[in-house]
């Protein structure tokens, strides 16, 4: 049998989307009892959540008030002080997870597998490599603990109908004081999520400034969609770092992607291949976008966008 | 000396497209073009500019793999690192490795500061900068966009989900670079000449003591499932209906 623990990813009041995507791969993985563990200062609300979470045993909850902020190097020795009976310590692929599980492996002197798109055993998983242009099906030595990262696009959030017990729990373990927080400058938080989105909007360099770039937000308004960029919209200031999707930034799978003025570098390209329906609007019809998408219109965003915000709305 | 240790690998170029072997075996290697990892060659840049306003007193440019990789650790000191030095290790290594190898040299090496890419663009694992720091018991700062030193600590500024975070953390530290953080500067021919004569150290791998684990083995390696061909429409009109045809609005 697999022992799976999830780290969970909240903000203090509510779970992170990812960590249900996290409880499926999860339960993807042969004969598995899954435990997730909330580290908070109170995680009360976030570990009722988790509880609720289809397929989980038991939710261990951990209170210190240094754990009001996701700080890996006073994360992890947490995390390892409780992973000894388990088979698998899961985070999401995530910047949150990206950032902990790593040095969590590292304290457990266990191999990190990052990314993992798929589970074919308990010991042996896909996952993607070279900006997604090769996947790897990796094979873990037998009895070797298994610290991974989940790619959260290639999997379904899990089911709400769970009833996992809460247990509190400790980590007797000394906190470095080394790492503090300084502050966070969040972007604006009243457009919907861009990693969980089911419908998603991205402009690109071809908008040509931050000012343009409005038509993205105003389309996006339109049909309740979250916002993303390309890198080269936000390398030219026309969008915040936070918005770029694409390898190095968010890896999403909303239902509809419409990709405007992107002309569809392979980094990009990495981050939306798991979407339902590609749409990409660009004037060069040669561009890479189009081997990807759906359904493609080639011609000027300019006048185009505004033509379907009209159409849109009638 | 007040030095920074700058960790590196060699990499199949950013341009080249991957093309998966045929068998399966890996990825086609042979003839292709290789190059300092891009994040890394951001921590180099973030590195040599900390030298230059007076942050530190000397760069080291460290790197573990086969002979070759001295073609990049050449393209280091032509970008102005004051030394190098290269593990010497045939075949791939796991991270958890890299970061025991690297801890080695930070015990031979005292930098108050390490910086690295934040993951290499071959393994895509996002995993030494992190697991060094955990050796080390240092704090590390991920993902970074902005570094700013005090004698004493550094105030790193991460591109993470939500926004930009700061964190503040004591030195030494481990802080892992994001595309943003600077532009690497480009090589002039002069340089090239003068990184020939500046000293690159080679150690056997056997000789520092680490043990290399391999305990994850890759058994495939195949391109990734493509999308089926789509449509083109010619115009907005035709565009609604298609979308609407799909069900997705």
């Amino acid at each position: 049998m697999s022992r799976i623990l999830i780290v969970a990813e909240h903000d203090g009041a509510k779970l992170n989307a990812s960590t249900a995507k996290c409880v499926s791969c999860a339960r993807s993985v042969p004969d598995a009892e899954i435990t997730i563990l909330v580290l908070a200062s109170d995680g009360a609300a976030v570990a009722a959540e988790a509880s609720r979470l289809a397929g989980v045993k038991t939710v261990l909850r951990i209170d210190r008030p240094e754990n009001g902020h996701a700080l890996a190097a006073i994360l992890a020795p947490q995390v390892a002080a409780l992973a000894a009976p388990f088979t698998h310590v899961f985070g999401p692929s995530t910047t949150f997870g990206k950032d902990l599980m790593p040095r969590v492996a590292a304290l457990l002197d266990a191999p990190q597998l990052s990314d993992i798109m798929a589970a074919e055993s308990a010991t042996r998983f896909r996952r993607p490599t070279y900006a997604g242009n090769a996947i790897v099906t990796v094979e873990v030595d037998a009895g070797v603990k298994i610290v991974a990262t989940v790619r959260t696009a290639s999997f379904e959030a899990a089911g709400a109908d769970g009833t996992a017990a809460v247990e509190t729990a400790s980590a007797d373990v000394a906190l470095p004081t080394h790492t503090r927080f300084a502050g966070v400058s969040a972007a604006s938080t009243d457009r919907p999520d861009l990693q969980s989105a089911a419908r998603v909007i991205s402009g690109g360099r071809a908008l040509g400034s931050a000012d343009n770039f409005k038509l993205i937000y105003g389309l996006a308004a339109k049909l309740g969609a979250a916002v993303g960029a390309s890198r080269a919209a936000v390398d030219a200031g026309f969008a915040p770092s936070d918005m770029q999707v694409g390898q190095t930034g968010k890896i999403i799978a909303p239902e509809l992607y419409i990709a405007i003025g992107i002309s569809g570098a392979i980094q990009h390209l990495t981050g939306i291949k798991d979407a339902r329906t590609i749409v990409a609007i660009n004037k060069d019809g040669e561009a890479p976008i189009f081997e990807v998408a759906d359904i493609g219109l080639v011609g000027d965003l300019f006048s185009i966008v505004p033509e379907l915000e009209k159409l849109l709305t009638a | 000396m007040k030095r920074i240790l700058v960790c590196t690998k060699r990499v199949i170029d950013f341009n080249v497209r991957v093309r998966v072997k045929p068998d399966g075996s890996g990825v086609i290697t042979d003839g292709v073009k290789m190059s300092l990892n891009p994040f890394d060659e951001i921590a180099l840049e973030e590195a040599l500019r900390i030298r230059e306003r007076g942050g530190a007193e000397e760069v080291v440019a460290v790197t573990i793999g086969p002979a070759d990789c001295q073609q990049q650790l050449r393209t280091a000191l032509a970008m102005g690192a004051d030394r190098a030095i290269h593990v010497v290790h045939d075949g791939g290594i796991e991270p958890l490795t890299a970061a025991r190898v690297f801890m080695k040299l930070i015990g031979k090496e005292q930098p108050f500061l390490v910086l690295l890419g934040k993951q290499a663009i071959d393994d895509d694992n996002n995993q030494t900068g992190q697991m060094l720091a955990a050796l080390w018991e240092r704090p590390q700062a991920t993902f970074a966009s902005k570094v700013e030193l005090t004698e004493t600590t550094a105030r790193v500024t991460r591109e993470v989900d939500a926004g930009l975070e700061t964190l503040e953390v004591d030195l030494p530290a481990v802080v892992t670079t994001d595309l943003r953080l600077n532009e690497p500067r480009y090589v002039k021919l002069p340089d090239i000449m003068k990184a020939k004569k500046k000293p690159l150290e080679s150690l056997p791998f056997a000789e520092l003591g680490v043990t290399a684990a391999a305990r994850v083995k890759v058994v495939r390696t195949e391109p990734p499932a493509q999308r089926q061909k789509g449509i083109m429409v010619k115009d907005t009109q035709e565009l609604v209906a298609a979308l609407r045809k799909r069900g997705v609005i």
